[in-house]
């Protein structure tokens, strides 16, 4: 065997590293999950009747006050149906107020939906041409933000949401913004 | 595209488009040139749902919306950078097919550049290197003599 | 029971890839002529016993098996039976079965037609190939099993092949495409063998040509077909996407034209020698790589199969361990090897380096453009970032478009030193180019552009010089017609491959640039103007088919107050599997295509309708198939055939035969 030309294993090196990349490619999240843009920044603005009650505008300044969880949904969506029992109890059980958004749909069957399926929402913002959507970066349903009391979104679940997914992704941010809330309010007394 | 298998894997989201395409939308422009900036936008504008379609290709609800979308802002006067602006804001970078140059593209825009510039090192010092042995080979005058009367004799 | 069968032979035709891996390698270290001539018949059934258990899927397929789970995802009673047996390969499973075919196919026949290669030399390739196969018969029995069972409950009907499948192109895009992925394992074998004898002399080069060709010929034709599948099925006119997919088949072609080139090199001149090994090396890795990229579900592509992280990891293993250790063996046996061969500034050597440099440069564009994402995803965390057809035109274009420049002057290049008067003599047929060009674009364009009058002038300069090559060739001989008979099948192949890239680079400039649109909505008696053209909408109506259910528009065509023909797109319905299509129609034509679509219905009897006019598009693909028909012509070269003849001769030398032409 001759003597080694160390440039002739430079492919071997590039192969090496090309194959770290693809094996890493592997621990990523499922490639079809958008990450959220809209992280760290206020709700977008909108003004938009309730769902139950059309004379009654709503505007981002209704979503502040608490922390509280954000809900995209529709008539047309399966999955919507398949998450709705955990949305029953996270608005019964987990203190936090559940608001809807009513996504490309239609008032009279999203209404029909609801009384079919019981209401777990404080109310329904009706985003019937998808406009709010957009702005909050939704390109399907269902998908959960969740929102602190300043109304800033913090995280956002896309996919329905059952207990698992609630108490290993979505609690701990809760109880985060708590404790956030918490300590500023003593450092407001303290100062 | 060409797509070889029936998609069977569970998606998040709920709604699966409908595997139709040639997403036909008839919109109207004032004039040739804005209608010509809509056309380019949804081809360079991503679905964000879809798996590798641009809004020009995708009847998703979601590329509907948006292609009504980027129809209201040619519309209103907005600039394409105005438009892709908008895009990016609420989706991302995802949403762009012609990724923008900033210092995380860097390698991925100028890494072709590089790459050229070291082929063209590369062809030079060869071709180089083989064009003088190939003048080396050739005899000097002299020798040139010499073997003429060699051969002759 | 048929699908046990197939199940088993399959298990047969693993023991025979093992057999042809395990025992002509015995054969050649201990020097056992008996134990290498096995090899061909360790092929033969190598492919017999993959071929039974095509067979017997094809078969499940045939008789509507729903018990067969693969069947019933793929398939239906009510599908037509052209596309029952082509839902073989509509899924992975199958596809991979079809792809594991190829593969023993290509053994087989390396195995028969090798009588010219030493005993020695055909034991080590053929082992190799059935190293190469062990991998893939492996993959299919672990982890995609087409025959799996779904006993004791099973579906009285299937899911229906997608409808997008159900089309012609189905039936020949996958085989083809897989010819030509697969048939770069033989050159990659060949250089693999050779590498293990540790002489890289050019014999090597001489025999694995007409395989490379024709391998490449047939991914070619693949990705010439896909295009033009895609263009006709998808409804949008477009025919190129720069998907993950598609470029997991580009970046093989890409590398597969430099290696060609290069071969060319080596066996004459006996130049770049390793550098072609690595070329062969790399050509089916990027194969490889591109199953990997299609099967495993790392990148997003309407076009991947679906998403499996086991069967990713399968691959990527099989990737390591073949790959790592070609490249670990080349880069071990390769260091020795110099040659001393010279050659100056525009020689035909200078040339191919240009070639291969610009081609491995152009592969590695698509590749940096195909994985980035993923390497951006990983280092910005979870953050998503997408590069399609914008990135990819924009530096892809510029590499090729000097390519192109280069072809002008390849062709007359001579080996070792090309005078400059060759060159210059050239000048002409750019000046004659150019005023041709800019007549046409000013006379028939609808508007003037300088870059369609570059890049087709470069076009139409690349034609003229192949012209006259060939008139220089026999215009001073007396019988003109023998001249021609007298050329190589070689140089012909290189006419009609050059000649394809600049049709084709014709079809891209003009359909890019001059291609119309319209997306109107349209009642029935509504007309639209389009490129000289009226389309005339005149309603909607219900039909049936085979296995779906349609609305049907009826669209005019008139010109010049004459209704020229009548065009009829449809949105059609597949109750089995839920599915709507947009099935265009299209009036092809040599100079345009008129394409129209129907949309959605807008109520009152309005329909949205797409119309558009593609000038020259064809032209993309008969290029393609003039290209392919270049690679399989010189399989035919009288060269190679002679082969045997020569072994009784004195061994010719490759290199250093003054005046040797092409």
């Amino acid at each position: 065997m001759s003597s080694l030309n160390k440039s002739l294993l430079i492919p071997l090196i590039v192969f090496i590293l090309l194959v770290i990349t693809l094996g890493v490619g592997f621990s990523l999240k499922d490639p079809h999950i958008l990450p959220s843009e809209l992280i760290d920044r206020p709700f977008p603005d909108f003004q938009a009747s309730e769902l139950h009650d059309v004379d009654r505008t709503l505007t981002r300044e209704d979503l502040k006050g608490e922390i509280s969880l954000v809900n995209v949904w529709a008539t047309w969506c399966p999955n919507c149906v398949l998450e709705h029992p955990e949305l029953l109890r996270i608005s019964k059980e987990e203190g936090v107020p559940l608001y809807g958004v009513n996504y490309n749909d239609e008032v009279i069957k999203a209404q029909a939906w609801l009384r079919r399926y019981e209401d777990p929402f404080v109310f329904n913002i009706v985003d019937d041409n998808g406009k709010l959507g957009i702005d909050l970066g939704v390109y399907g349903a269902p998908e959960t933000f969740i929102i602190d009391a300043e109304g800033v979104i913090q995280y956002k679940h896309v996919g329905p949401v059952n207990r698992y997914i609630f108490d290993k992704e979505m609690k701990p941010v809760i109880e985060q913004l708590r404790a956030n809330s918490v300590a500023t309010r003593t450092a407001g007394v303290d100062s | 595209m060409v797509r070889l298998s029936t998609l069977v894997m569970t998606l998040v989201i709920s709604f699966l488009s409908l595997t139709a395409i040639a997403a036909i939308d008839a919109y109207s422009f004032p004039d040739e040139g804005m209608r010509k900036r809509y056309n380019s936008l949804i081809d360079e504008l991503r679905c964000p749902q879809c798996l590798n379609t641009n809004l020009a290709g995708s009847d998703s609800m979601i590329s509907k919306d948006l292609r009504r979308e980027v129809h209201r802002l040619v519309l209103e006067g907005k600039s394409d950078d105005q438009v892709r602006d908008f895009m990016q804001q609420r989706y991302g970078d995802f949403i762009l097919y012609n990724p923008q140059v900033k210092g995380s593209t860097y390698v991925l825009w100028f890494g072709p550049v590089v790459l050229f510039f070291i082929a063209v090192a590369v062809l030079v010092r060869l071709v180089s290197r083989r064009s003088s042995l190939a003048q080396e080979k050739v005899l000097s005058d002299e020798d040139q003599d010499r073997l003429n009367q060699l051969l002759s004799k | 029971m048929i699908a046990e069968l197939g199940h088993f032979s399959l298990i047969l035709a693993l023991g025979m890839c093992v057999a042809l891996a395990i025992i002509p390698t015995v054969g050649i270290v201990q020097k056992n002529t008996q134990l290498m001539n096995v090899s061909n018949s360790l092929a033969a059934g190598f492919f017999v016993f993959v071929a039974i258990s095509f067979f017997c899927l094809g078969y499940a397929f045939w008789s509507d098996d729903f018990s067969v789970q693969y069947v019933a995802l793929n398939s239906n009673s009510a599908l037509p039976v052209q596309y029952k047996i082509s839902a073989i390969w509509g899924g992975h499973e199958g596809s991979f079965l079809l792809w594991t075919l190829v593969m023993s196919g290509w053994t087989f026949a390396v195995g028969a037609l090798s009588g010219g290669l030493t005993l020695d030399m055909r034991a080590r390739v053929l082992a190799v190939m059935g190293a190469l196969s062990i991998g893939f018969v492996l993959f299919i029995l672990l982890t995609s099993n087409p025959f799996d069972r779904t006993l004791p409950v099973y579906p009285a009907d299937g899911n229906d092949l997608n409808p997008l499948l159900q089309d012609f192109g189905l039936i020949v895009h996958p085989p083809m495409l897989y010819m030509g992925y697969v048939g770069f394992a033989v050159p990659f074998a060949f250089a693999i063998a050779t590498l293990t004898t540790g002489n890289l002399d050019s014999a090597w080069a001489r025999w694995s040509r007409p395989w490379t060709n024709a391998a490449w010929g047939f991914l070619t034709l693949g990705i010439t077909l896909g295009s033009w599948w895609a263009y006709y099925e998808l409804g949008w006119g477009g025919w190129w996407f720069w998907d993950a997919v598609e470029n997991a088949s580009f970046m093989p072609w890409l590398v597969g034209t430099a290696l060609v080139h290069s071969l060319a090199a080596t066996e004459k001149r006996g130049v770049f020698k390793s550098w072609t090994v690595l070329l062969a090396i790399f050509a089916f890795s990027l194969s490889l790589l591109g199953a990997f990229l299609v099967r495993s579900g790392v990148l997003t592509s309407v076009h991947a199969f679906a998403v499996d992280p086991e069967r990713g990891m399968y691959i990527l293993t099989y990737l390591v361990l073949i790959i790592g250790s070609s490249l670990t063996l080349y880069a071990f046996k390769a260091s020795g090897v110099k040659s001393d061969a010279d050659f100056e500034w525009g020689s035909r050597e200078s040339m191919l380096l240009v070639n291969n440099l610009l081609l491995v440069v152009s592969a590695a564009i698509v590749l940096l453009g195909t994985l980035y994402p993923l390497v951006y995803e990983t280092l910005y965390d979870g953050k998503k970032i997408s590069i399609g057809p914008p990135y990819f035109n924009t530096l892809f274009v510029p590499v090729v478009m000097l390519l192109f420049t280069f072809m002008v002057f390849s062709p007359l290049s001579r080996w070792k030193k090309t005078p400059v008067q060759e060159f210059k003599k050239q000048w002409v047929g750019m000046v004659a180019s150019f005023f041709v060009m800019l007549c046409l674009v000013l006379a028939l364009a609808k508007e003037f552009s300088f870059v369609v009058l570059l890049v087709n002038t470069v076009a139409l300069w690349i034609i003229v010089s192949l012209g006259k090559d060939l008139i220089a060739k026999v215009a001073n001989k007396a019988d003109k017609v023998a001249a021609l008979f007298k050329q190589t099948m070689s140089y012909y192949g290189m006419i009609l491959g050059h000649l394809g890239i600049a049709v084709s680079i014709l079809g891209v400039c003009i359909t890019v640039y001059y291609s119309e649109e319209r997306d109107v909505r349209m009642v029935p008696g509504d007309s639209v103007e389009l490129a000289g053209y009226e389309f005339r909408f005149n309603g909607v109506s219900k039909e049936t088919g085979p296995n779906y259910m349609a609305d049907r528009g009826d669209v005019d065509v008139i010109q010049e107050g004459k209704v020229l023909l009548t065009l009829y797109p449809e949105k059609r319905f597949y109750p089995a599997s839920s599915n709507v299509m947009t099935e265009a129609d299209i009036e092809p034509s040599l100079f345009r295509d008129l394409f129209v679509a129907l949309g959605e219905p807008l109520g009152n009897k309005a329909w949205a309708v797409r119309i558009h006019y593609k000038p020259f598009v064809r032209w993309i693909w008969f290029g393609g198939v003039l290209i392919a028909m270049g690679g399989f012509i010189t399989v035919f070269d009288r060269r190679y055939r002679r082969v045997k003849v020569a072994k009784q001769e004195k061994p010719n030398h490759a290199d250093g035969v003054a005046g040797a032409t092409a």
